[in-house]
């Protein structure tokens, strides 16, 4: 085995990395400093790894590294800052969300899919796009509401 | 821990086929959603992976020639996604849309789910009805193979090592034919096909039936469609008794297995209750179609 260069742009910054053609894009990012993508299954079952790959929303546990060779990934904290963070980060924070937070990360990643996609959800649509990602703590009804407060919010500052 | 491998990532068509003439350990890997999951499990042959995503002969979804032509790369997301998909095999929308959940859909393609041939690998029933065909090709030619055939057994297929699936393809329906997919599942999300079917029929003017297609996944060592009961429907109209016949033999086609989802047993009855309910939807469909 030959480790090969890869090229990741990670929340608009550039990284070249060298890596073994085993290395999974979770690994990757997780190895980078990326660690608001979580590791909980290694199997494509839980979410918690979730990310943007060139705008769709993908279990970086499933993706080899060097499959994502010059694309484009979002992670959840690339979505906002301390200072001016998402309003789905906002949401989840207010609405109790996040309560051990593993989840919280990979479940942002898919919702912010959802809204791209459909801007205004019904509690079932998402549910249904948050089908794949697990949470242990919640009970995900406040998960459903703070992507619904989220969505109002974007809705309002879209509209004016 | 996962062992070392090598990667290639061809540029072109041409390139992809040539390594794997070449070197008979050379593993595609598109979504990577079974291949990544088998690496990690150690279960995987070969040590080389091609990713074969940026290949564009293996992607679009297109109606031409009376056909509905999908390249082997399409994603369950892009499925899901495509009105000729809803328009013309709706049974194929409808187990798109309960295949795993939406992180996993944008990246599992056809061709992955039907080369790993899983016995419950969620597109075979759907594809089954649509009377679906694959085409193979590799350095030595193209051929195209009816998926009832491409399919032997479990993780098994026709498909030799030095060949690629680059497309899938189905006739369109003709007019007076309705079909319905069902999958059965522990959970609403991400979870694996407890049993599935797919039902077809097409009638003539008066109502009776010319052709059906019954398949089921999960309840045999492949995906398999339930040849005596599609024969006890053709020449009848669907009625209670006829769909009640050939549901029972639909679950008498069943050579199930027990596992961690289900009994042999349920997995039996379920088919055949499954079955029922899809005919008498169909029937229902068609009469209204008549209706309009
Ligand atoms: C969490 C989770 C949930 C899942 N849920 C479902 C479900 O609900 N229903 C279901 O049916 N499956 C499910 N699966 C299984 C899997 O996602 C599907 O089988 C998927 O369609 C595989 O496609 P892929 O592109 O990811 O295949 P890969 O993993 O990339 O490849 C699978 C196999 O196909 C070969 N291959 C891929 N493309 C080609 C090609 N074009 N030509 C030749 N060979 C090729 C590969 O070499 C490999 O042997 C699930 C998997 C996970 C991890
Ligand atoms: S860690 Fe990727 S889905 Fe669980
Ligand atoms: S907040 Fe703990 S897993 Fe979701």
């Amino acid at each position: 085995m030959t480790p090969q260069i890869v090229t990741l742009t990670v929340n608009s910054r550039t990284h070249q990395v060298a890596l073994g053609a085993h290395i999974t894009l979770l690994r990757a990012l997780r190895d980078l400093g990326y660690t608001d993508v979580k590791n909980g299954c290694e199997k494509g079952d839980c979410g918690a790894c979730a990310v943007l790959l060139d705008g769709k929303a993908v279990n970086s546990c499933l993706v080899l590294a060097w499959q994502a060779d010059g694309a484009q990934i979002n992670t959840n904290a690339g979505l906002g800052t301390q200072e001016n963070p998402h309003p789905l980060q906002v949401a989840f924070a207010d609405h109790g969300a996040v309560q051990c937070g593993y989840c919280t990360s990979g479940a942002i990643i898919a919702a912010h899919a959802l809204l791209e996609a459909n801007p205004a959800p019904t509690e079932t649509e998402i549910r249904q796009a948050l089908s794949g990602n697990l949470c242990r703590c919640t009970g995900y009804g406040q998960i459903t509401e703070a992507v619904q407060a989220a969505a109002a919010v974007m809705q309002k500052v879209k509209g004016g | 821990m996962l062992p070392d491998y090598d990667s290639l990532a061809p540029a072109t068509w041409a390139e992809a086929l040539a390594a794997l003439a070449a070197q008979p350990d050379v593993v595609p890997i598109a979504g990577g959603t079974n291949v990544v999951v088998g690496m990690r499990a150690g279960e995987l042959r070969g040590r080389t992976l091609m990713d074969i995503n940026r290949l564009p002969e293996l992607h679009g979804i297109r109606v031409s020639d009376g056909h509905v032509v999908i390249g082997g790369g399409t994603t369950v997301a892009e499925l899901l996604a495509s009105p000729a998909i809803t328009e013309h095999a709706y049974p194929l929308h409808q187990a798109a849309a309960a295949f795993a959940n939406p992180l996993v859909r944008n990246r599992a393609t056809i061709g992955g789910n039907l080369v790993d041939a899983s016995p419950a690998a969620d597109t075979y029933p759907p594809l089954l009805v649509l009377d679906a065909e694959v085409e193979l090709v590799s350095l030595h030619g193209v051929r195209w193979l009816p998926l009832d055939q491409f399919v032997l057994g479990v993780n098994q297929t026709e498909r030799r090592p030095e060949e690629l699936l680059r497309s899938v393809r189905w006739p369109l329906a003709p007019e007076r034919s309705a079909g319905l997919h069902h999958k059965l599942a522990l959970r609403k999300g991400t979870a694996c096909s407890v049993m599935s079917a797919a039902v077809r029929v097409d009638t003539d003017q008066l109502g009776r039936c010319t052709a059906a297609r019954i398949a089921l996944g999960a309840v045999a060592p492949r995906p398999i469609r339930a040849h005596e009961a599609e024969q006890s429907l053709v020449g009848e109209s669907l009625t209670e008794v006829t769909i009640r016949r050939a549901a029972q033999l639909a679950g008498q086609a069943c050579r199930p297995i027990d596992d961690v989802r289900s009994s042999a047993a349920y997995r039996r009855r379920v088919a055949e209750v499954v079955v029922r309910r899809l005919l008498t939807a169909v029937d229902l469909e068609l009469k209204e179609g008549a209706q309009a």
